[in-house]
């Protein structure tokens, strides 16, 4: 299935400057596995929204058609064909 | 000669440079990344290679998490390498939060990290990649460690350095809050505590062999090791045999983070009081600094060129240093945002910048 995952301006640089990038994953793959499927092909992506466990950072949120995956299933969520995957720092600094 | 400071805030990094080390050019906060999140994080810990020059950069975004950015050219223009450069084993279960402390090894290209949560990393291509020093992560002790209010780290590293009878390319001794001072004679292979004499007035115990909040510690040119710790100072030649011996008496305060000592004179050193571990301000409210020419027997303020009234500002643990030059310069930064320097060794402070943001540590050199 195929997926968009849209970035911040802040991020861009990390994806040769891109602000969408379309994803192919297998069905049912959750976000988990788009966020592979995104970092496999730009790395730089990886350590700036996951740790080195593979969690995500507590202030990048990452939303799912609308909704902010930790309220549904986290990294588990579930990621339907041609979804709309979006990537935001959260509030956060000061 | 041109001298440089390099000072990381809670928000950004700011170098000064002089050739004088009177009249200051202050610059910053530098770009470390164009899209500005790395240069508006807080910069805990900054190392300037005596071999090479290359400053390295702990900076650790809030939202994009910590990183080690590197310059080659004095600060104008800094780089990030391309894959993390710390980033702990997936079998640890742990994440790295942010470096406390860059240090250089005997060997070329050799650079030490402490890091929070309590580890020691080791690079050696010169900060660009590190990897975790194993035996001490796997040390029986490391499950007893705890985090102070700042964190969990290894704050302190003197590589080569035991006490003034042990120096070798395989000794090393580091700090950590909390869990105390321990010390590798083996090439970090095996760590033994050596924190004889130090309290931990927060443990039942008030002196055991480990679990000690140290603060920092720092070495005088004969070995001699200097200790400012939650709540004591203390001086050892000899930590893992004498132990520490208190110095405390004539400070106003036996609570406070940085000390520094001179790089030529053994019997010299500075520390900043604070007032206690609950009181986080200088006694008085007044900005001071107290030294000693005897090893610790007696202290006097230093105190000519700094503000009067009342300040509010402290000097945190790597926050004030020397530029191990001849005649030294002695450098501090407050939590609000002054820097001072001291160029007559260490007689009169001279203000070299104003209304930073906290300064978290600094480190000078000459280049």
């Amino acid at each position: 299935m195929r997926v968009t995952v849209h970035l911040p301006g802040l991020l861009r640089a990390d994806a040769g400057g891109a602000a969408h990038v379309p994803v192919e994953v297998d069905d049912g793959a959750g976000l988990r596995g788009v966020l592979d499927a995104l970092t496999a092909r730009h790395p730089g992506l990886d350590r700036r929204i996951r740790d080195e466990r593979g969690a995500l950072r507590r202030y990048v949120n990452v939303f799912v058609d609308g909704d902010e995956c930790r309220g549904i299933g986290g990294l588990d969520a579930p990621v339907p064909d041609g979804a709309e995957v979006r990537l935001l720092p959260s509030v956060a600094g000061g | 000669m041109t001298y440089l400071l390099v000072i990381g805030t809670r928000k950004g990094l700011f170098t000064a440079s002089s050739e004088d080390r009177r009249a200051w050019e202050v610059t910053g906060p530098h770009r470390l990344d164009t899209a500005d999140y790395a240069s508006m994080s807080s910069v805990y810990a900054v190392g300037v290679d005596p071999r090479s020059g290359r400053i390295l950069a702990g900076a650790e975004s809030s939202h994009f998490g910590p990183s080690v950015w590197y310059s080659d050219d004095n600060g104008a223009s800094w780089h990030e390498p391309d894959t993390a450069p710390i980033a702990f084993p997936e079998d640890t279960n742990a994440s790295f939060t942010r470096v406390w402390q860059f240090a250089f090894g005997p060997e070329p290209d050799t650079v030490y990290a402490g890091v929070e949560p309590h580890a020691l990393f080791r690079s050696t291509d010169g900060g660009l990649s590190f990897r975790l020093v194993r035996p001490l992560w796997d040390h029986p002790h490391r499950a007893d460690w705890f985090p102070g209010a700042g964190g969990g780290a290894i704050h302190t590293i003197l590589p080569g350095l035991l006490g003034s009878n042990g120096r070798s390319p395989e000794a090393m001794t580091v700090a950590m809050s909390t869990g105390g001072v321990y010390q590798t004679r083996d090439a970090g292979a095996t760590w033994t505590p050596a924190n004889k004499g130090v309290s931990a007035v927060f443990l039942p115990d008030e002196e055991p062999e480990y679990g000690q909040c140290v603060h920092k510690v720092a070495a005088a040119p004969n070995g001699v090791l200097y200790l400012q710790n939650h709540h004591g100072v203390y001086r050892s030649a000899d930590p893992a045999g004498e132990g520490w011996t208190s110095i405390e008496k004539g400070l106003p305060s036996n609570f406070g983070f940085a000390v520094v000592a001179h790089p030529g004179r053994p019997e010299t050193a500075f520390t900043f009081p604070v007032l206690s571990q609950e009181v986080h301000l200088p006694p008085d409210n007044r900005l001071g600094v107290y030294r000693t020419d005897d090893g610790g027997d007696s202290w006097r303020p230093v105190t000519e060129g700094l503000p009067q009234g009342p300040y509010f500002g402290i000097v945190l643990r790597d926050a004030a240093c020397t530029d191990g030059a001849d005649v030294p310069g002695f450098y501090f930064g407050t939590r609000t945002g002054d820097v001072y320097a001291a160029t007559d060794d260490g007689k009169r402070w001279h203000q070299v910048a104003a209304h930073l943001p906290d300064v978290l540590c600094v480190r000078a050199v000459e280049v």
